[in-house]
């Protein structure tokens, strides 16, 4: 997840009839019908939603219509000046934006697709980026398409960024008092609780592990496993001390670390995690990032956990993959009521791929823990693997859908 | 012209302007598009090809032998017959937007929604459909687990030559490149439209079905339509030239589909459909570049330039297996690959074959991982190839240099007609 505060950006979404979600949610023949229908007659691709022309240059902006009938618009806006400009639909008291697309460079062609209500707009062309734009009354009549309820959405992107935002505060908090707790246990020799703590504690970072990446200067301090180092990189972190409680897989004549060395490394780590906190403390979260982080997490599942490759001394990877997944759901669950009122269909496709997931994670639960990732066997780290890449697809809409 | 993007020529041919093959007619004949010379010229003659996903048989089985495969098995992973219903649906929707050379879903593969990933992968953008067929199979356990599960309701459907090929001599089989519940046969005369093709299937069936194994397969070796000249295998020999073709309506009726005699009321849904049995072959590549050029005749039966019989003749002339040459023994030999594969020493039957050369690299020991991906249409694989492959396994001279490392048996649903997909007649 990027940290940085970035604009709230209208997605440019059209419908898409090949959805999973829709597909399980349609009465199916009917639905097929229509699919096949589309199929079969569509060859432009993609025309489906009213196509608008839109020619930018630098002077002008030229709408191919001044008038469309309601539902799913799209326009496509062909930057022909010399200038980079933005395209924007506005409401009927010219401050509201309904839609709008960015950056558009000379010579580039962008979509903007918007669901849009009847009534009175202005479109506008913004070359350079800057001033009100270059505009034109624009009419949407009324086609009787049944567009989706819009709630009040100010209020619930507020929600969730307040809850997220708190999560995270939150997760730091316990990251911070477990890794001072796990600080003094490694010092003090106390291998086996240290030993204990350690998938305990780390699952705390790794249930907001894309917002603690965000920060480039801390991740490889605090994250780095030693496979990714480049010749001459410090090993130092969470992995530097897995390796040094669970030295069975190190290289041969691995030397462990002195007590001087211990507390060294350990005292870094938890100067490293109070860092972590105080930069949290304050952080701020916009729908599209909360989106975003969710499927970065799952991400993160794909390419370290379900492969056994993050704990690579200890393999407690079931612990992190937990704590991946607790992150991503409570993203999810966190812009859900928003995404209920844009895509019912794929809030409840993602709601049930997550429990679904969730039913294997918890068959490997042992003790306070997770069964070790060794002890794994082909087919149940399969069945993991087809259940990320299950969630992942409609994840990976989540943002658009709930920007749309 | 590189201007003419994949949505504008089929805005061209939806005009007329083209004359492309765009699902309307239920035969499966080929239209050249006349407009090659604008699509990416490098990518080779016949591009500009498309045919009908729909018919009353799948494309991809008499279609003429495209230069690249791409193969792909799946699980199904889901326990609801309702989502593999709609998977399949699905895919038949996707399958039939991607063999007239649209992307896979509605949206557009490079612009609409700016935070959502893209509804087709988008690695056959700018590409003419090049032939595309994609040929949809069901494995036997998609009907029953192998402990006996009815997992869809399917168990009392499934036909009885669906099952497990038996263990054949000299097998060495390897799990993870066999079997399958489902399989997606994806043929084309561009290697980057088949891989498109599978992967974008794959992407819609996961959470519902997941790959178990694919192969990527070159250089057809096969010969379906007699508009073709007979291509080669990774032995240097000719394959392929006593091949069922297209035009051979009475021997694909005889040989191919499942006609309406071998069904009954449960398995109806089969007539019109055939089996597919696929078998990867790895040939043992080095030994046999040493053997001698009398050797590898005598083997295979024929001679390595034209492919003729060695009782002589051409390539087309039938074998004599009768023939006696010095010391009264048979020119072809009794070991002799042609005599094992003739129909005449198989009761009859014939086959479509349309398998393609494949090579993976190498194995650990530095060879070559190469072989033939052996895919093969029949009417019923219980007279069609099991008692062929028994015998050719046990006695065939090829098979010294042949091992049999993959293998899978799948049903194939006869096609799907317009509004339909592929498999419906088994869920009606």
């Amino acid at each position: 997840m990027n940290a940085r505060p970035t604009a709230v950006r209208p997605a440019l979404l059209r419908p898409v009839l090949l959805r999973p979600a829709a597909r399980r949610a349609a009465a199916v023949p009917a639905a097929l019908s229509l699919v096949l229908l589309a199929g079969c007659t569509d060859n432009s691709e993609g025309t489906g939603a009213g196509a608008l022309a839109v020619d930018a240059t630098d002077s002008s902006c030229e709408v191919s219509e001044t008038e469309a009938p309601s539902g799913t618009l799209r326009f496509a806006v062909t930057n022909t000046g010399d200038e980079v400009t933005e395209f924007y639909l506005l409401a009927e008291d010219g401050l509201r934006i309904v839609g709008e697309v960015e950056n558009i460079a000379p010579g580039l062609s962008r979509d903007l697709v918007v669901a849009t209500p009847p009534g009175e707009y202005f479109t506008a062309c913004k070359p350079g980026m800057v001033g009100d734009g270059i505009r034109a009354a624009f009419t949407v009549t009324d086609s009787g398409a049944d567009l989706a309820p819009t709630g009040d959405e100010a209020v619930l992107v507020e929600e969730a960024s307040t809850a997220y935002a708190a999560y995270v505060r939150d997760q730091t908090e316990q990251l911070l008092a477990k890794t001072q707790q796990f600080r003094d246990l490694y010092v003090a020799g106390s291998d086996d609780e240290a030993r204990a703590l350690y998938p305990d504690a780390r699952l705390h970072w790794e249930r907001i592990e894309t917002v603690a990446e965000s920060f480039g200067d801390l991740d490889p301090s605090m994250d780095a496993r030693e496979a990714d180092l480049a010749p001459g990189d410090e090993f130092t972190g969470w992995h530097r001390l897995e390796k040094d409680l669970w030295p069975a897989e190190a290289e041969a004549g691995y030397v462990g670390l002195d007590t001087a060395g211990r507390t060294e490394m350990a005292d870094r780590l938890v100067a490293d995690t109070q860092e972590l906190y105080d930069r949290t403390r304050d952080m701020t979260f916009t729908a599209d990032q909360i989106g975003n982080g969710s499927k970065g997490l799952l991400d993160e599942v794909a390419t370290g956990k379900v492969t056994g490759e993050e704990e690579f001394f200890s393999h407690t990877d079931l612990w992190d993959f937990q704590g991946n997944v607790d992150g991503a759901r409570v993203g999810f669950e966190g812009l859900e009521p928003l995404l209920r009122t844009k895509d019912e269909a794929l809030a409840d496709e993602i709601a049930t791929r997550f429990d679904e997931l969730q039913v294997l994670l918890d068959a490997q639960r042992s003790g306070d823990g997770y069964v070790l990732y060794t002890e794994l066997d082909e087919a149940e780290v399969r069945g993991l693997s087809d259940a990320v890449n299950a969630l992942s697809e409609p994840l990976s809409r989540l943002t658009s859908a709930v920007l749309a | 012209m590189s201007g003419v993007s994949r949505r504008r020529l089929l805005g061209l041919a939806g005009a007329g302007a083209g004359g492309l093959a765009l699902g309307v007619g239920a035969a499966a004949t080929a239209a050249a598009t006349g407009l090659d010379d604008v699509l990416r010229p490098d990518r080779g003659a016949g591009d500009g090809t498309a045919y009908p996903f729909h018919g009353p048989h799948q494309a991809g089985i008499t279609t003429p032998a495209q230069d690249h495969l791409h193969f792909a098995a799946f699980d199904v992973t889901t326990t609801s017959r309702d989502d593999l219903v709609a998977m399949l649906q699905a895919w038949s929707v996707a399958a039939e937007r991607m063999t007239r050379g649209a992307p896979a879903g509605e949206g557009d593969p490079a612009s609409g929604a700016y935070d959502a990933p893209p509804d087709d992968t988008g690695e056959a953008m700018d590409l003419p459909p090049a032939g595309l067929t994609i040929t949809i199979g069901f494995g036997p356990g998609l009907f029953q687990t192998a402990d006996g599960t009815d997992r869809f309701g399917l168990a009392a459907r499934r036909p009885a030559s669906l099952e497990r090929l038996p263990h054949f001599p000299a097998d060495a089989l390897d799990p993870a490149r066999s079997d399958g519940d489902l399989c997606v046969q994806a043929c084309a005369d561009d290697p980057q439209v088949a891989v498109h093709a599978v992967r974008n299937l794959a992407r819609i069936a996961f959470g519902t079905a997941s790959l178990r194994w694919s192969q990527l397969g070159f250089g057809r070796t096969a010969t379906t339509s007699d508009e073709q000249v007979t291509p080669r295998n990774l032995f240097g020999f000719k394959d392929g030239t006593a091949n069922i073709t297209a035009q051979q309506d009475d021997a694909l009726a005889e040989h191919v589909w499942v006609p309406d005699a071998d069904t009954d009321a449960s398995t109806a849904w089969l007539a019109g459909g055939s089996y597919l049995v696929a078998r990867r072959i790895a040939m043992t590549i080095e030994p046999w570049d040493r053997t001698s050029l009398r050797e590898q005749e005598a083997v295979v039966g024929r001679t390595k330039g034209e492919g003729a019989p060695l009782s002589g003749g051409t390539e087309h002339d039938e074998p004599d297996l009768a023939m006696a040459g010095r010391g009264g023994l048979p020119l072809v030999a009794e070991n002799a690959h042609v005599r094992l594969a003739h129909p005449s020493t198989n009761g009859g039957v014939r086959m479509l074959r349309r398998g393609y050369n494949y090579t993976d690299g190498i194995t650990p020991l530095g060879r070559l991982d190469a072989g033939l991906f052996f895919l093969a249409f029949v009417r019923d694989p219980a007279t069609h190839y099991v008692p062929m492959q028994t015998r050719m396994s046990a006695q065939d001279g090829l098979m010294e240099y042949l091992q049999h490392v993959g293998s899978g048996l799948f049903a194939v649903p006869p096609g799907a007609p317009e509004g339909g997909w592929v498999g419906q007649q088994l869920f009606a």
